[in-house]
């Protein structure tokens, strides 16, 4: 079994959907970073099979809504002196405007620099979707 | 409540009792046109049409005419400032100075609701793309309220296409705001209501919805039968089309079975979905639908402008 060193001071991304913690390292421009990183891929877990962590030795601004919408079950653990001192769940958010883009390759937010793209929270078969307010297609969020 | 300034983008924007006060005084002007003759005297209806339409637009010119009102605009952007590249705001926001009350069609879905957030002057969607078509819908409404006398408890049938016809959509989301009603969804496989619009009715309303493919096992338990043309090239190959199409054609013959007090609507063009041998049954009421559409507008725009509506023969 691999072992990683716990961190003294930083942030733990974990519960990262298998496949999307090097999405969310790209994402966060962590490869740009002079601080040590780790991301670990496909570790096992109970709750979801296999699943991804980053490890963040230092205590950088990360932006809840970001991931809530790329991966709903992140957990992100703040550490300070080898403890957890803050548990932290992604946040949903009930509205975004100007995250993304509407899927739907017809409506005017795609082709006209006024409509900034707003979307409405959604659910469908389970899975997080958000209704375009120009054309109300349903998009979901991916990167 | 005054709907003075408001936009009409999609029919939920207005409350029922809202959509209710343009009912009431569609329903006056029916019974006395003449009356509302003069009551747009002076104001300015603007047309932007940016994609071709006949029916509609002339219909809305129709009615700000039988107001007293005038009309200015365009039908073909080609000719407009939009050939020159203007965005959709910078045009409403100047025409917002011309007109007094503007209609858009708009090839791009969502393109009058981005108006309405520039403009200055009320917005109605002459219809957007594929999503959605207001008046259309509001006319649809209408003939309903007029010949059911309410439109609650109304199971409703929509035949043909339902994935890409913009009418059904907008009016099985309206309906679904009203108490008791039915949806039975008529459609090929290859055309059935989109799952996001099927979804969105059952999340919010918890609608009641059956789906078939056959006409005649149902047709005589809907109190409304809405039909729509099906292009040929929807299809996804000749021998379904050959397999289908006379499965989503009404005949009289057809007829026979359903309820003495149903209505046979369609939004209009149709092309061979109902034939000629249906026009003369008293259940056929698509003709009187288009005529109520020139009512519903007038009764839209004159609320819209919050033009005094409180006319009475001397």
């Amino acid at each position: 079994m691999l072992t990683v060193n716990s961190i003294n001071c930083g942030i733990v991304i974990d519960h990262i959907t298998a496949g999307n913690g090097i999405k969310i390292f790209e994402k966060l421009k962590l490869d740009e970073v002079i601080f040590p990183v780790v991301l670990l891929i496909n570790v096992p877990s109970n709750k979801l099979g296999r699943k991804d962590i980053i490890k963040i030795e230092n205590k950088i601004d990360v932006d809840l809504t970001m991931l809530g919408l790329i991966d709903p079950d992140i957990t992100v653990n703040i550490i300070e002196d080898d403890k957890i001192v803050n548990k932290m769940n992604t946040i949903i958010p009930k509205e975004v405007q100007g995250l993304f883009k509407c899927k739907n390759p017809r409506c005017v937010s795609n082709s006209d620099d006024y409509a900034t793209p707003k979307f409405r929270l959604a659910h469908s078969n389970g899975k997080i979707f958000y209704r375009c307010g120009y054309c109300e297609e349903l998009t979901s969020y991916t990167i | 409540m005054s709907l003075k300034g408001k936009h009409m983008i999609d029919p939920n924007d207005f409350s029922l009792s809202e959509l209710d006060e343009v009912f009431d005084l569609a329903d006056r002007m029916v019974d006395d046109r003449d009356l509302y003759g003069s009551i747009c005297n002076g104001r300015i209806l603007g047309t932007l049409f940016y994609e071709p339409s006949t029916r509609t637009r002339l219909s809305f010119e129709s009615a700000m005419l039988r107001m007293g009102g005038k009309v200015l605009g365009f039908s073909d952007a080609a000719t407009s400032s939009v050939s020159k590249g203007e965005s959709i705001a910078d045009t409403i926001r100047v025409l917002s100075s011309y007109a007094d009350v503007v209609v858009m069609r708009h090839p791009k879905e969502g393109a009058p609701r981005l108006a309405s957030e520039y403009s200055f002057i009320p917005v109605i969607n002459g219809g957007d793309g594929g999503h959605q078509h207001p008046t259309q819908t509001l006319t649809d409404l209408l003939t309903i309220r007029r010949y059911k006398g309410t439109l609650e408890n109304q199971t409703i049938a929509f035949c043909g296409d339902l994935k890409f016809g913009r009418t059904v959509h907008s009016l099985i989301s309206a309906m679904s705001y009203y108490k008791g009603s039915k949806f039975v969804l008529i459609s090929p496989a290859e055309l059935r209501l989109p799952e996001h619009l099927k979804y969105g009715l059952l999340e919010k309303h918890n609608v009641d919805i059956y789906e078939t493919e056959n006409l005649e096992e149902v047709i005589n338990q809907v109190d409304v039968l809405y039909m729509t043309r099906i292009q040929k090239e929807r299809f996804f190959n000749e021998a379904d089309y050959m397999r289908l199409k006379d499965s989503y054609i009404l005949s009289k013959s057809k007829l026979k079975d359903s309820r003495e007090d149903m209505l046979v609507m369609h939004p209009l063009p149709r092309v061979n979905e109902i034939s000629y041998d249906v026009d003369d049954d008293k259940r056929a009421v698509y003709f009187k639908q288009a005529e109520f559409g020139i009512y519903v507008r007038m009764a839209l725009i004159a609320l819209l402008l919050g033009v005094n509506v409180n006319v009475n023969r001397k």
